[in-house]
């Protein structure tokens, strides 16, 4: 890695706290909190794609919107760029915005149905003071929509008038038109049709050459990640549980939880002797995680040790790091499933 | 580039005029639209239409009966009141007043509540507990004892008037907005603006209000009915408009002293009253439905 990456996340946790109803105060309840992102640390160097991948409700889109600050992180630090994003007044955290960006996973609910296109994608011009006159910002955002495969033409026209793809590519032009440097793409494909999904990931891997751009690409679907990501990092209940360059994470996972997500991949043609390892039961509720190791009560390796004390991160290859206290034996598990 | 997928179905209606559709085919909504209509058009040309001068008293022909019954005449069609004033041309001089303080409290109170409703939704924390507790205090007490109660205060007058019926009035948009600002803040294209830099106020004023605006309309075409009722209460009470002005409440407290030999006198004006308030109602039931069908049973 470089030493100096664009974006250096450390120890970042967004705690939510629900405050009980009235009745349960009077009967003593006390606030519950969720920690939906625990203690992560994580590093983006500048022209790298970083996926983000975990099963639902696993806290990576809250991670995304934590490090934009879309939801106030309860604690850590945020560095884009040197700055610590998390101490920047709001003036100076609006200017911040212009070169951090997102891509949102709903192309219906992301734009709004009473807006114009050109209002739409033109709004970060606007706000940032970067278009002189009117017809400079249709220029410019009429610029933009070509560089996303939509016509100038459609300039006036209101998102129920596209399909989803094309709202997608509107969507993804609104988030570049300011020039930004980072974008966290937040599973800019899941809602989309496959034949489509691969027409938006070209055209997100075309602008990234095109911008020069960093990606956090959060996305629960391994092929999109494997194929897009120069690094990738795994997520379980709010936390990274294994993250390294992705040829030795996709090939060589290390964290049984990695590996069930690797042998959940399905097979063209299966050789039918591929094991797979299975979890059992759901994702443990985060108002309640399990103590010691999170993952311990669906991990087929766990042990006493998981149950009690938390794993710390290691470092088991040229960049590639797990929090597994099984890291000897588990090698085994996947060697005993793909033979 | 051309890696479009094919082009979408262009939907050439606009939302808008599919809602101007619905509620066109809704005949009995339709009609009663154009009643209202009918009236507005009555107000506006009042000095055309009425025959007679509405404050010109004439003692010869007090409590003239309408012109169907034994003793009328077409000089007064609706007969005339106690002190021999055209009844027919009051009413149509009267729609004026009615008209003209329900539209202007419901800009005030629709304006007040929008502005309201937007900052306590949007903005949440002490600006919601004070604005919600205050919209609680006032829905705490009976409307008209409230307007009643202003009106001694600050004694007569148009002004007063619209200023003692929005103050409680503003609070029904408020609620409204308020309720639909909750939901709409939580969606993608709110948090889209927000990540790129938006401020409070853009947010509130063009990415959320345009997206809750048929509810308030709608609420504001109901309400506007239940303010002419008011207004004529708080002028038969004789706190209203003052005389000699033409109010329909006032014309029915005129004739009250009358009601068992002149029926008239106050039988006409209660009549104007029920014909427009009821007809604001059903068309704004039809607007409703049209334009807001969630709220329809």
């Amino acid at each position: 890695m470089t030493s100096d990456p664009l974006l250096k996340v450390s120890n970042l946790t967004k705690t939510y706290t629900g405050s009980p109803s009235v009745i349960g105060r009077l009967l003593g309840r006390k606030p519950v909190n969720v920690r939906a992102v625990s203690d992560v640390s994580l590093t983006v160097a500048r022209g790298e794609i970083l996926g983000l991948i975990g099963e639902s409700g696993c806290g990576k889109s809250t991670l995304g919107r934590a490090i934009l600050r879309l939801h106030e992180p309860s604690s850590g630090r945020v560095e884009f760029a040197g700055t610590d994003v998390t101490a920047l007044s709001a003036p100076d955290m609006k200017a911040m915005r212009r070169r951090m960006q997102i891509i949102f996973q709903d192309p219906y609910a992301s734009l709004n149905p009473r807006r114009t296109v050109s209002d739409i994608v033109g709004l970060p011009l606007q706000l940032h003071g970067l278009a002189q006159s009117r017809s400079e910002l249709r220029d410019k955002v009429a610029m933009m929509l070509e560089k996303v495969g939509l016509k100038a033409g459609q300039l006036d026209r209101y998102p129920h008038q596209f399909s989803g793809g094309q709202r997608q590519r509107i969507g993804i032009a609104r988030a570049l038109i300011s020039n930004p440097e980072f974008v966290v793409c937040d599973e800019p494909v899941s809602a989309l049709d496959v034949s489509i999904q691969a027409q938006i990931i070209q055209l997100l891997q075309d602008l990234k050459r095109e911008f020069q751009l960093t990606y956090l690409f959060i996305s629960h679907d391994i092929s999109v990640i494997g194929y897009l990501s120069d690094r990738v990092a795994v997520m379980y209940l709010g936390e990274i549980v294994e993250m390294g360059p992705v040829d030795s994470v996709l090939s060589r996972p290390r964290h049984p939880y990695t590996q069930s997500l690797m042998s959940a991949v399905p097979e063209i043609e299966p050789s039918g002797k591929a094991q797979r390892v299975r979890l059992t039961g759901d994702l443990p509720s985060p108002l309640n995680p399990p103590a010691g190791c999170k993952f311990h009560t669906r991990c087929p390796l766990a042990t006493d040790i998981c149950r009690v004390r938390k794993p710390v991160t290691e470092t088991v290859a040229q960049g590639h790091t797990a929090a597994c206290h099984r890291l000897d034996e588990n090698l085994s598990l996947l060697e005993g499933a793909s033979a | 580039m051309s890696i479009l997928e094919p082009t979408a179905p262009v939907e050439a209606e606009s939302l808008f005029r599919r809602n101007m559709a619905a509620f066109m085919e809704n005949r009995l909504a339709f009609g009663s639209a154009i009643v209202v209509v009918l009236f507005v058009l009555m107000a506006v040309f009042a000095p055309w239409i009425a025959p007679n001068d509405p404050y010109a008293t004439n003692l010869f022909f007090r409590l003239q009966p309408p012109v169907w019954m034994e003793g009328g005449d077409w000089a007064y069609p609706l007969g005339a009141d106690s002190l021999g004033r055209c009844i027919l041309s009051r009413i149509i001089y009267g729609a004026r007043i009615s008209i003209f303080i329900g539209a202007a409290v419901i800009i005030v109170a629709t304006s007040i509540g929008i502005l309201a409703g937007l900052a306590a939704g949007y903005l949440r924390g002490w600006v919601d507990v004070v604005i919600s507790r205050l919209v609680d205090i006032l829905l705490g007490f009976p409307y008209l004892i409230f307007a009643i109660g202003l009106m001694a205060m600050m004694g007569p007058g148009l002004g007063n008037i619209i200023l003692a019926l929005a103050y409680k009035e503003w609070v029904i948009p408020c609620r409204v907005v308020r309720g639909e600002t909750l939901a709409t803040r939580e969606l993608e294209y709110v948090e889209a603006a927000r990540a790129l830099g938006a401020s409070g106020r853009h947010i509130m004023l063009r990415e959320i209000l345009p997206n809750i605006l048929s509810p308030v309309i709608v609420v504001a075409t109901i309400r506007m009915a239940h303010v002419i009722i008011l207004e004529a209460s708080l002028s038969f009470l004789g706190l209203g408009v003052q005389p000699p002005t033409a109010s329909w409440g006032a014309m029915v407290a005129d004739g009250r002293a009358f009601i068992l030999v002149s029926w008239w006198v106050s039988t006409f004006p209660g009549l104007a009253i029920l014909l427009l308030v009821l007809a604001i109602n059903v068309a704004s039931q039809g607007l409703r439905d049209a334009f807001d069908p969630r709220f329809t049973e």
